[in-house]
Order: C-alpha cells, then structure tokens, then sequence
C-alpha cells in the first residue's frame, strides 16, 4: 500500500444557480491573457445541453480516456503509444477552436473617439483571434438556462443514450447547472498521453500541471482529456489547465472558483488513497463498477492502519488530521451522496458532484402534487425514467439505481428536518428506507445546508520547510514566467532579462497585444 | 573567393547553429515548442503536415546517405553507381514532392486561413522564405540534374568536400567545378542552419521517442531537491 493524498472537490449541483461568477474569477485569476481567450478552466454548462466544447462528452468523436482491449488491458481510446506517435505531425481528434466559440471583443474605442455626428456610435464585435469583424454565434455558455435548447439540446450525448421519449417534452424538460474543472484524476489520460513527459501529477496533493518549460506543444492531452479541460494557448503553442489553484492551496487556501461561489456548493478537502490500487480500480471489467472500485481505492483516515502507512508514505501528522475532518470524504464514502462525473471515461476523477434533486421536484409539482410529500418525491425518483436516466448517465455510467439511492438520501434529509422543525417529530420508517441513522442525516444536512468557511474549505497548508525551498525554486513569483498569469510589466526581470538567480531570462516576447 | 563561400560561410554556420542551440537550450525552454496551431485550423494541417514531416524525414535520411556514406563504401558492399543513383533519384523525387506538396500546402493554409495568418511571426515568415528556397533548389537540382539531365555524381565532390567540413579538413576546391544549382542548394542550406536555433525548428530535437517505454502517469514532487536544476 502506498499511501498519497488528493485535494478533491465535491459541488453540490442543487445549490448552484448558474451565476458563473466561477467563471468570471477563475478567467480574471488565470486566463485573462492573449492565446487564451477562448480558455475557461472553470466552465458553468446548462444540462441537458451539448456542453463546452460542444459534445466533449462523445468519445466516440473525440477518443478521450481509457478503454478496456479485448483482453481486458487499460488502453487510451484514441490509441497505443506507437499510434499516439504516428498522429505526432496532425492529431485526427483535436477539437478546433469553433467547438469552443471564436472569442470576441469589442472596439470599444469608437464610444468615445468617433466624429461627433447626428448618430450614436456603436460598438461592433471583433474577432479577439484575428480583429476581423465578426458575428457572435456561439459561446462558452451559449445555452444558459436552456436558451436555444430546442434548437441545440438535443445534441447533448446524454441524450443519445436516453429513450427518445425526452427528446419530446423539451417544453416540460428538466434543466440544472454543472460547474466543471480539470478532474485532478487520479488516472489521468492527458498526463498518460503527452508524449514529452510534461504533464505530471503531484506526489504531494494529487494536482495535476503542466511544466510550461518541458510542454513542446503536441497537443495529445488535449484530445485525450475525456472531460476537455486542457486547453492550447495558440500564442506559445503550449498546453494548460486548471492549476486547482495551486498557489492558494500551498497557501491553505480554497481555490478561487470555491472561494468566490455565491451558493456556496464547493467543497475542498483531501482524500487519502492507495497509489498502488489505482490501476486495478481503473480496470474493472463493468463500467457500473467504476464507482464502488474508485471508492475502494480511498482510505479511511479513521483507520489506525491507514493514518500509519500514511506516515511511512510521508504524509505529515497535520495532513492526516485534515484528512479526517475532509468534507469530501464523509460526501462520497460516509453519506455516500457525492458521486464522480463520466466514470465510465475509466480516469477516476477526482471532482465529484451530489446530483441535483431539482429535477425530481420540478417533476411531482409539475404534475400537480406536493413536492413537500417525501412519499410524492419517492414515487418520482422511483417511477421517473427520464430525469434518473439522464442523470445516472452523467454520474453513474448509467446506474439509475446509485442515483435514486442518493436522491433518496437527500429527499429524506429534507424530510427528516423537516418533521423535526416542525412537528418535533422524527420518523423512523424514513431512516430506515435511506438506511441512515437521525444523527448522519442531521450531520449531512448540517455539512450541506449551514456549513462555515472552515467546514467546507479543509485545506492544509503546504508545510513550512518545504516553502523556503519553493520559493528559492521560483526565484520570485512562480507565475511570473513569459506569458504567465502572474506576468507583470513591473517586475524587473521581465524588464531587464536578468533573473535572480543569476541566469539571464528572455525579455518579454510573447502575450503583448498585437503581433509578437 | 571559394575559401570564403565553402571553408567560412559552413563553419560560421555550423558555429551559429550549435551555440545558438546551446543558447537557446539554456535561456529559452519555454520558448521551445512546436507552436502549432493546429487548434485554430485543422484540415489543411491534417493533409499538409503529414506530407512534408514524413517527406522531409524521407529527405533527411537521403541527404545522410548520400553525403556521409562514402561511396567507395556502397561500392563496396556491391551496389553499383547505377543502382545507387537509380535509388536516389527515385526516392529522392518522391521526398521531394511530398516535401513541396506539403510545403505548399502548409503555406497556403497561412495565408487562405485568417487565424493562422495572425499567429505566424517575423520569425516564421524568414524561416518559411529561407526553407522554401532551399527545397525548392534541392529539387531543382534532383529533378533538373538528376533525372531529366545527364546525371550529376555528386557523391564525387560536394560529400567529400561536407565531411571534410565535418572531419575539419575541408577543401573548396572539391566546390569549385560543382553545378550552379547544387552550389546554391548547399550555400542556402548553411544559411538555414543557422537560423535553425532561433526558430520553431528547434523542436525537432524533441522528437518524443521516449514516449515508447516510459510509465503512462508522470508523478512529480513539488519541492525541487537542492542542487537539482530542474
């Protein structure tokens, strides 16, 4: 057993409104710069809807993540390595930057210099790629709150897989919102195919980067994430992605698409998990099975075992104690109510998602009954094909059994506090048909209703010793490379050349406005 | 005259390119890169590139045949002159036209595609020129010479006189009596050694091979270890 330990995240889709002020903060933080414009690390989707970039979830089209050979061996769907090779000089599965949106700008010089005359002047929208004038026909979030799903929706993959009876009552459809990052996997595809060795996965927390330095731009990672989430800067040719805000977290603080949530649905913490059962959980034969195997691979850090190997793996004392107090492992392994995204895409994501009991709901009042009654809402979770389908087939590789069972949970939760506030009564035979004791429920209800800062974001700082070597490594601000996130015009080494640690730096070139 | 086009012009060359790389190698790993942009255009890429990559690997393998195997080596594993430049010139036209098919298509694709066009650099634009001439000497010289004229053995003076240059014993007179076309080829090809290192070039010494036997899922530790510089 070799222990490590993953930063995860779990959102909690019934309280996410679609505000996309994720988005906003994540794209101000880190892709606010030329050659990624059209890059959002943090993406807000409307489901049933095709998603960013448009059906990333077809893998048929796209060949993202793993499958099983025929006898039984994990294997990259878009091929070995030899093949991955032979696709070096043109990649057959690279979405192109019209399956995300060309992003736009606007001249918005002609507000306050255009001639005075008997007209308003008017802003036109301009191509942020090439200026060139342009028409806005698609976008990041193009069908917020199902805005043209009539239209769109149907290409959603989801829904190919469904009965076609959804397809049909789209004016009586369902709809919620999935905020979507890099998955952190702990088998990620996209560090397995970049051919340079660039991508990596920190032995510490689990976070995977992109080395800027070691990315010679072969653009593998990005077709063979099955979720879409690296992305090509077309201004220095290179790879990036969600860093899960690594600057903060070594900081011990929660990413800033967590920090800045208005509904307060994202939560941070660690999960501890066997390296060395990974590509077993990974491999087995049912993609049903993915779930139970991934949860097998997590340790209990209740276990006085566990918490041992963890120390003999390196794993300090005050990790372990954030280990136990993680909100995302009492969500997926002791209530069991979050659950991973696409399991089927065989990576083991490691950001995991409680389903939305929105739709149930929005389907007993619907048809006229009070979503108020758990008996009504039961009757939904159990008679209701279409939401449960849709949903166990985002979350469950098409279980609908796992998800009515979560969706049950939280209905009961509802109840449960309900009766208790209320009527000052509990009812046993609801604890019983969820199979969860009155004080698990409170605590989940607690954890998931009225949850403090401290509960939600259990991130332990990176440890002291090892950020004086962090900082002699970056020599300044690890961000402040060409074309970085962190890059400033008033930093001296961008100015001069001259590094602090004695080498001479190349002189901005890259990510000024204009050609380079 | 001759000392200076075929002794000085290869070593200043040679010099500029192994410096610039080292250079480069030590100042510039972020700038080192393949810079596709192939996210912005695709179908022209996916006939184009494969053409050229696969043609000019083709073409490089003749040039080492050609240039660095002496011919008294072929001659004496029994292939004659004839089957030799039979050999060459066949695949040597086929390179070729893939190279210039490829070439031409990878081109047209910056400047018919808007986006493209935006992202290609000074850099570029000289490196394109200057490898455009090259190849298009190169040709001129296995078609016009090789196939359709008499035949030109080049492999009598202008390999001896490259691994003289090589082995540091160079001798232009060897250049002197040698056809315009492959004296042009030979001194435009110096000049895009040269610029090799300062251009988008520099990533074919990436070349992923490593990828064959190496463990799918990378970890990394975050903390460098003292003394290590990467």
């Amino acid at each position: 057993m070799r222990v490590l330990a993953q930063v995860a995240m779990v959102m909690n889709l019934d309280k996410c409104i679609g505000c996309h002020t994720c988005s906003v903060t994540c794209k101000q933080t880190w892709t606010n710069r030329d050659g990624v414009e059209y890059v959002w690390f943090n993406n807000v989707e409307t489901k049933p809807g095709v998603g960013y970039p448009k059906r990333y979830e077809d893998q048929e089209r796209w060949r993202g993540g793993w499958q099983l050979d025929r006898r039984g061996r994990l294997k990259l769907r878009a091929g070995g390595r030899a093949r991955r090779l032979l696709n070096l000089f043109a990649n057959p599965d690279l979405p192109q930057l019209d399956d995300y949106y060309e992003p736009a700008t606007y001249d918005y010089d002609t507000l306050i210099n255009a001639p005075a005359g008997p007209h308003t002047p008017v802003i036109r929208p301009k191509s942020a790629i090439t200026g060139d004038d342009m028409a806005i026909t698609w976008g990041a979030n193009w069908e917020d709150d199902l805005g043209g799903a009539p239209e769109h929706a149907h290409g959603d993959p989801n829904l190919a897989a469904m009965a076609e009876k959804v397809r049909l009552e789209f004016d009586r459809t369902f709809m919620f919102h999935l905020p979507r990052i890099c998955e952190h996997c702990l088998n990620p595809a996209c560090v397995a195919a970049c051919p340079s060795g660039a991508m990596y996965k920190r032995e510490e927390d689990g976070i995977v980067l992109v080395d800027q330095d070691r990315c010679r731009g072969w653009r593998m990672c990005v077709s063979s994430c099955p979720y879409k989430k690296v992305y090509v800067n077309h201004r220095t040719g290179k790879a990036e992605k969600c860093t899960f805000c690594f600057p903060r977290i070594e900081a011990g603080q929660p990413t800033v698409c967590a920090e800045t949530c208005v509904g307060r649905l994202r939560y941070i913490g660690l999960v501890l998990y066997d390296a060395d059962a990974v590509l077993d959980a990974a491999r087995v034969a049912d993609p049903r099975d993915l779930l139970e195997a991934q949860r097998k691979v997590f340790l209990d850090p209740d276990d006085p075992a566990v918490a041992e190997a963890a120390r003999a793996s390196g794993i300090s004392d005050d990790w372990i104690e954030a280990a136990r107090r993680s909100p995302i492992y009492r969500l997926a392994m002791r209530y069991r109510v979050a659950l991973p995204l696409h399991p089927e895409y065989r990576t083991l994501p490691m950001v995991w998602y409680i389903p939305p009991l929105s739709p149930v709901l929005d389907a007993v009042t619907g048809a006229g009954a009070d979503a108020d009654d758990p008996d009504n809402v039961f009757h939904a979770i159990t008679d209701l094909r279409i939401p449960l389908d849709y949903l166990a087939s985002l979350f469950s590789a098409g279980d609908t059994e796992v998800v009515a069972g979560v969706l049950m949970k939280l209905s009961a939760m509802r109840a449960h506090m309900r009766a208790r506030t209320l009527d000052g009564a509990v009812s046993g035979d609801l604890l019983e048909s969820v199979g969860m004791p009155a004080a698990d429920l409170e605590e989940m209800y607690r954890l998931l209703a009225i949850a403090k800062y401290e509960e939600r974001y259990v991130v332990p700082a990176a440890h002291r010793e090892d950020a004086a070597a962090l900082s002699a490594q970056a020599g300044g601000c690890s961000l402040d490379g060409d074309g970085g996130p962190g890059m400033s015009e008033f930093h001296p080494a961008a100015l001069t050349g001259r590094r602090t640690d004695g080498r001479t730096g190349l002189k901005l070139f890259v990510g000024k406005g204009g050609t380079p | 005259m001759s000392v200076a086009l075929w002794v000085v012009v290869p070593y200043i060359a040679l010099t500029v390119f192994v410096v610039g790389h080292v250079w480069r190698w030590r100042v510039d790993q972020f700038g080192w890169t393949t810079r596709t942009t192939q996210v912005l255009e695709s179908r022209l890429l996916r006939l184009g590139s494969p053409l050229f990559h696969l043609g000019v690997l083709a073409a490089i393998g003749g040039h080492a045949l050609g240039l660095l195997v002496p011919k008294g080596w072929t001659e004496a594993v029994g292939v004659s002159e004839h089957a030799y430049h039979l050999v060459s010139v066949t695949a040597g036209t086929v390179a070729g036209v893939m190279v210039v098919a490829g070439l031409a298509l990878l081109l047209a694709r910056r400047l018919t595609s808007p986006r493209v066009r935006r992202t290609t650099t000074r850099t570029d634009k000289a490196l394109f020129a200057v490898m455009a001439v090259v190849i298009l000497l190169g040709m001129a010289g296995t078609v016009g010479e090789n196939l359709i004229g008499g035949g030109y053995d080049y492999r009598a003076t202008i390999a001896v006189w490259f691994r003289g240059v090589l082995t540091l014993r160079p001798d232009p007179s060897l250049m002197t009596g040698v056809p315009l076309i492959f004296q042009l080829h030979a001194l435009s090809a110096w000049v895009f050694l040269a610029m090799w290192p300062f251009t988008r070039l520099v990533h074919v010494w990436s070349a992923p091979v490593a990828y064959l036997w190496r463990p799918y899922v990378v970890y990394r530790r975050r903390t460098a270890r003292p003394g290590s510089t990467r």
